[in-house]
This record gives structure tokens, C-alpha cells and sequence, in this order.
């Protein structure tokens, strides 16, 4: 082989198969999805998300969630997603048309999140959890997202949005913990994370 | 220095006198020695971030406090880190130095390569600094934000150009194996880099097809990025140490042209079971199996080359780096290629089996022989010999059993971990708690590794500071000892 094209032309040829089986085409097979409306119900699946969970996406993002948590339901007879309540039926590519980026994770140091606004729908939970996981989850190994919180002196009355800590996690007497602004958006993202709905693509959740 | 000739076997030009080549040598100083400079900066500052995320596995409160030090953001500033800081400085200026000696002329335009190197460490250190600060996206191999991946993309499209250059001057005569992977490597990477980050990060797809490109990257960087350069190098330096030609030319344009088509078309394996469909999968599970061909193919041609010769190891450092990693090179490969298969694939996927099937690859194989090529060129682009045999064997001892230990620890935890997630009747902590031993172990095994980098650190200083004594022959294990390496070239 000492003929320079020959080399330059083969090494583009090749890769370009690989450029259009695995980047043109997925594009135009699942890049250009619409949502799904229900004629029944008149639901639009997925469901558009709201603001405060568009900038918790960020924060899931920035915060790296994904190192540790997956998003994606596999299929039957890929491991045990489904017996382990992850989710009602596994995902397809549709449920991940708003998302930005799609967080579908490859390992699972934590449990999958695809539908974990389901699984826990309770908003001091999370907030619990993100401050202190290895109290409200015994053996977790998640660290604390304390950072996102901020202690406080309480003026007056302890405001509405102070989350109840256990020990000893638990701010001094007189003192009160707050989520900020971005544990919020980010508590608000993980309770968006509810993808039992129906598509007519994806296999019927069992009644 | 009889084995000139050999990198260029059945050459129909003349082989270089031994002037040539330093005067080559010398012209690459700079832009080889800014590269490998950033690169072993680059090794320490990931180095650091790996332990500290391994640490935070076994300690998850340690520095818990800072955002900017929280597990998520570590952890990818270690990939990032060790990936364009380390790897690819060292591919880069390991590039550059064989480009010239194979073209066989004096590196041109070396003002290109040193702007170049420039936009590159400026790119890595505002992505580190992005990635930290929370500007990530954390679309894994991707993390770095625009502004910083810009940066490196800036950078790439100089070298690619000079590649150009350097190539329409080169010698007249046969073009060597090594260079073909290494024209090809700087074809597919910037429009493999170029590509996802524009469809991921610049203007992103709809959120069901970024998974498709995002691991047609982050396999395509491994496979046809640092595999072709760590291959060129390898079929470099195996056969220059030992004064032999490579076994077979048939061979090696079989492994070439095979890699080429088949690993492009891997990366979907990552995606098993997920909500793709399943002929892209497939097809990714395909190419996988068929990795073996170029992966033996490669294996038999670099075994044959060495064989009657193993004896060698014991006293060239290059040799002995760069055949243990053209050894992992085809043991991690056949790992992943049975890691594709879907049965094996259950057990494996989202588990620390993964994370230490990377690190035989990008370590164990590629960092490895990264670490022989540096020990072959530096002396001769610096003019000075590496000042300790010791420092180079303590070096080698401590990476080789810390990687070692890695890899055990990480694929026994994940194994467990695996079977345990695939089986209901477990809880999901319990699963956890088989990795927690293994983590341990883990981190252990980075102490090491720590360890053997500081080391190389040291030496690599104590080089560039020309320390010690002027040697008359190249630094080889034994010679501190008194005893006489065998009569073949350095």
C-alpha cells in the first residue's frame, strides 16, 4: 500500500458507512419525532416540561446524576428493570424526544430514574434524600448535595420550604435548612420523570 | 542504531545515515516536547481527580461540602483529563515524531504545531475548569462545554493540515504500516469530533437519537483515535528495538483494513436493550464479534515479530512497555468483543465491569505504549538520556501490578454487582454492597498508580533538566547493575 489515496480514500469510505448506518440515519429515524395525542383522552405524551424542570435537567446535568444513574427501561428479557417496579413498560426512543440531553446513563452505582417521579412523589422525600442519602437510604453510597442548600437563621417563623433533617444532619436550634433555587429545579425535574404513559409505539403497562 | 532499515522493510529508498536522523529529530523538539510536556501535566492533574473520585466511592461525605468537588463533576474531569489532556497530547506529539522520521524529512512549519499545542492545553484546562464549575452537559466523552471543545477543535485542524503538509513532502519509497493508521487516525477523528459535538452540544438532536451518536463517539474515540496511533507506535518501536522487520505485510494490511470497516460500526453495543431499534444494535453486535479479526490478525503479526526474542524485555524500557500494551490490546479487545454479546452483556452493562474494560483498554493498553514511546523518542529529541534505570523500572512495576490490581478488582465487583441486578429476589443495595470491597481494592490499585506517576514525573524532569552524567548509550534496565544488555539496538 504505498499509494496515498488509496489509504485516504478507504479510511473515508469506511467510516462514512459507519457515519450514515449509525449518525444520518438514527437521525432521520428518531431525530424528528412529534408527541403523541391521545384521541381518547386528548393527553399529549410525552408531556411537555415545565420551566423549573427544564432548568433541574440543567442541574442533573451539571451535577453529573448520570455517573451512577441510568434512564432507561429495558427490554423484556434484559435484565430485571421491570420485576425490580423501574418502570411500567420498557422506554422507546419517543419517550426521549424533549430531552436535552438525553440522560440515558450507562451504569447503575444508583437505582434507574426513569420513573422515580413516580416511584417518589413526595417533594421534602428528595430533598431529604439529596441532603443527607446515607440517613434516609441506609448503605447508600450517593454523596450529600448539601451545597445545593443553604442553612439559614430563622427570622420569625421557620419558613415554609425548611426541610426536616434527621441527625446528624440536623441544623442548631434556632437555625433552619433551604434548598436553593437550583435543588428546587432539580427536585422538580426528578418528579417530571413519570414515563408509564401510553405510546402506540411501546408495549401496553399491564393493568 | 542497525535497525533503521527495519521500520522500512523491502524500502526501495535508501535508508537514513544516522546525521539524517538526528537532524530529523531535532526539527520535531519543540512541538514533541510541548506535546509530551502538557501530556505528563495532564496524567497528574487526572491522576488526582481519579483518586479522589475512587476515594469518594469508599468515602462518600469526603469534601462533600463543595460543589465543585462533588462525585459527578470529578469523575468526568478525570475522564476528560486523562482523555485530551494525557492520551491525546501523547498521541499528538508521538504522531508528530514518527510522521517525520517515517516521511524522512525534518518537520516543516513547526509554528503550526506549536499554536497548536497552545489552543490544545487551553481548551482542556477551560473544559476541566467548565466541567468543575458545572458547565457540563454530562454527555459522557462530551463533557466539555462549546467554548472549550471549540478551543480543541482549533487546535486538531492545525495538525491535521501540517499532517497534509508533512506528507506531500515526504520521501519518495514505501509507506510503512504505522503510517497509514496514523493518516487514517487524522482523517476519522475531526470529523468524528466535529460531528458529535455539533449534533450533541452546538445544535442537539431530539433527545431519542443522541444516544445513537453519542456512543458512535465515545466508541469511535477509543477505536479509531488512540487504537490506530498506540497500533502505529506499536509496529513501530517492536520492530525498531529488536533489529527485525514486522512478520508479515499481508497481515498488517489485513489488520488495517478490517479494524477500519469493523470499528466504526461498534459503538451501539453500549445500548443493549435500550430503547433503540434493534438492527442498529445489532449490527453494532456484529462488527463487535468481528473485532477479532483485525484484533488476532494484529495479535499474530506483533507475536511473531518478537518471538525468539522475549529475552529483550528484560533490558529495553520501550520494548517492555510497548509489548505489554500490545498485549492488553488484544486482551481488552476480545473482552469487549464477548462483552457485546448480549447474554454477557446482561450481566456487564451498568456495572464496574465497564469501567475496568476501559481501563485495560485506555491504560493497560494505550497509556502503556504511550509511556514506551516516550521513552524511545525523548532522548533523542532532547539529546540527553533517561538519567535512571531504576526510576524507569520502578515505574514500570508500580503501573503494571497497580492496572493489574484495577482491572481484577473492577471486573470480580462487577460481575457481582451484575448477577445481583439481574436477579429481582436481591435488593438493589445489595448489589451495591458486592462493589463496596472491590471499591476499596480499587482505590487502592489508583494509590499505586499515583505512585508510579510521580515517579515517571520525576524522571521525565530530571531528562528534560539534562541531571546526572552524560551516558555514552541508551538508559536500559540492567546496565545500573553492571551488566552488558544483549548486542542488538537500543
Amino acid at each position: 500500500m504505498n499509494k496515498m489515496p488509496v489509504i485516504i480514500i478507504g479510511a473515508f469510505l469506511t467510516f462514512l458507512s459507519s457515519w450514515i448506518g449509525l449518525v444520518a440515519y438514527p437521525y432521520l429515524q428518531l431525530g424528528r419525532f412529534t408527541p403523541f395525542t391521545s384521541e381518547d383522552t386528548g393527553d399529549i405524551n410525552p408531556p411537555p416540561l415545565s420551566g423549573m424542570a427544564v432548568t433541574g435537567q440543567r442541574v442533573y446535568g451539571s451535577s453529573g446524576c448520570i455517573y451512577c444513574h441510568s434512564q432507561q427501561v429495558r427490554q423484556v428479557g434484559y435484565g430485571s428493570d421491570l420485576e425490580r417496579g423501574w418502570g411500567a413498560r420498557p422506554t422507546v426512543a419517543r419517550d426521549y424526544m424533549r430531552e436535552n440531553p438525553a440522560f440515558l446513563g450507562t451504569m447503575r452505582t444508583g437505582p434507574d430514574l426513569t420513573n422515580i417521579g413516580a416511584r417518589q412523589p413526595s417533594v421534602m422525600w428528595h430533598h431529604q434524600h439529596l441532603y443527607q442519602p446515607g440517613t434516609v437510604s441506609p448503605g447508600s453510597i450517593m454523596p450529600s448535595y448539601r451545597y445545593l442548600y443553604r442553612l439559614q437563621k430563622i427570622e420569625g417563623q421557620r419558613s415554609a420550604n425548611a426541610i426536616d433533617l434527621l441527625p446528624p444532619d440536623n441544623p442548631p436550634d434556632g437555625y433552619e435548612v433551604v434548598p436553593t433555587y437550583e435543588a428546587e429545579a432539580l427536585v422538580a425535574y426528578l418528579l417530571s420523570l413519570n414515563r408509564n404513559y401510553p405510546l402506540p409505539e411501546a408495549p401496553e403497562p399491564p393493568q | 542504531m542497525s535497525a533503521t532499515t527495519t521500520a522500512h522493510s523491502s524500502t526501495a529508498a535508501p535508508a537514513m545515515d544516522k546525521a539524517e536522523r538526528a537532524r530529523i529529530d531535532e526539527s520535531t523538539r519543540v512541538p514533541v516536547l510541548l506535546f509530551f510536556g502538557s501530556a505528563v501535566f495532564w496524567l497528574l492533574v487526572g491522576t488526582l481527580f481519579a483518586l479522589l473520585a475512587s476515594f469518594k466511592m469508599n468515602a462518600p461525605h469526603l469534601l462533600d461540602q463543595w460543589g465543585w468537588l462533588t462525585f459527578g463533576r470529578v469523575r468526568p474531569a478525570h475522564l476528560n483529563a486523562v482523555a485530551y489532556g494525557w492520551a491525546s497530547s501523547a498521541a499528538i506529539g508521538t504522531s508528530l515524531w514518527l510522521m517525520a522520521r517515517l516521511c524522512r524529512t525534518p518537520l516543516r512549519h513547526s509554528k503550526l504545531l506549536i499554536c497548536a499545542a497552545i489552543f490544545w492545553n487551553i481548551g482542556v484546562l477551560l473544559g476541566i475548569f467548565g466541567i468543575l464549575s458545572g458547565d457540563s452537559r454530562s454527555i459522557e466523552w462530551l463533557e466539555f462545554p462549546n467554548y472549550a471543545s471549540l478551543m480543541l477543535f482549533v487546535a486538531f485542524g492545525l495538525i491535521a493540515v501540517w499532517a497534509v503538509i508533512m506528507f506531500r513532502f515526504r520521501q519518495p519509497g514505501h509507506v510503512y504500516v504505522s503510517q497509514w493508521y496514523l493518516l487514517a487516525a487524522f482523517i476519522w477523528f475531526p470529523w468524528l469530533y466535529s460531528t458529535a459535538n455539533i449534533l450533541l452540544n452546538f445544535e442537539p438532536i431530539q433527545g431519542g437519537a443522541q444516544g445513537a451518536v453519542n456512543w458512535w463517539y465515545g466508541h469511535n474515540a477509543l477505536g479509531l483515535w488512540f487504537t490506530p496511533i498506540g497500533l502505529a507506535a506499536a509496529y513501530y518501536f517492536i520492530p525498531k528495538v529488536l533489529g527485525r522487520p514486522i512478520h508479515s505485510y499481508y497481515l498488517s494490511i489485513l489488520g488495517f483494513w478490517s479494524l477500519a470497516l469493523f470499528y466504526s460500526w461498534n459503538g451501539m453495543h453500549h445500548l443493549i436493550g435500550g430503547p433503540f431499534p434493534a438492527w442498529m444494535v445489532s449490527a453494532s453486535v456484529v462488527a463487535s464479534i468481528m473485532m477479532f479479526i483485525p484484533v488476532i490478525t494484529t495479535a499474530i503479526n506483533h507475536h511473531m515479530t518478537v518471538r525468539g526474542n522475549f529475552g529483550a524485555l528484560k533490558w529495553s524500557p520501550t520494548l517492555r512497555f510497548t509489548v505489554f500494551g500490545a498485549m492488553c490490546y488484544t486482551l481488552a479487545s476480545v473482552q469487549g468483543s464477548f462483552m457485546a454479546i448480549p447474554l454477557l452483556n446482561k450481566i456487564t452493562h451498568f456495572t464496574h465491569y465497564t469501567v475496568g474494560h476501559a481501563h485495560l483498554g485506555l491504560y493497560a493498553f494505550f497509556t502503556m505504549i504511550m509511556f514506551g514511546s516516550m521513552y524511545y523518542i525523548m532522548p533523542r529529541v532532547v539529546g540527553w538520556e533517561w538519567p535512571s534505570a531504576r526510576l524507569i523500572r520502578w515505574h514500570f512495576w508500580l503501573v503494571a501490578i497497580g492496572i493489574g490490581v484495577m482491572v481484577v478488582a473492577l471486573t470480580i465487583g462487577g460481575i457481582l454487582q451484575g448477577l445481583a441486578l439481574l436477579d429481582p429476589g436481591i435488593t438493589f443495595m445489595a448489589s451495591l454492597d458486592y462493589t463496596k470491597p472491590w471499591l476499596f481494592l480499587r482505590s487502592g490499585s489508583g494509590i499505586l498508580l499515583t505512585a508510579g506517576h510521580i515517579v515517571f514525573a520525576t524522571s521525565f524532569t530530571l531528562l528534560l533538566l539534562k541531571a546526572g552524567t552524560r551516558r555514552e548509550g541508551p538508559t536500559l534496565f540492567g546496565t545500573d547493575q553492571g551488566r552488558e544488555p544483549e548486542p542488538i539496538a537500543p
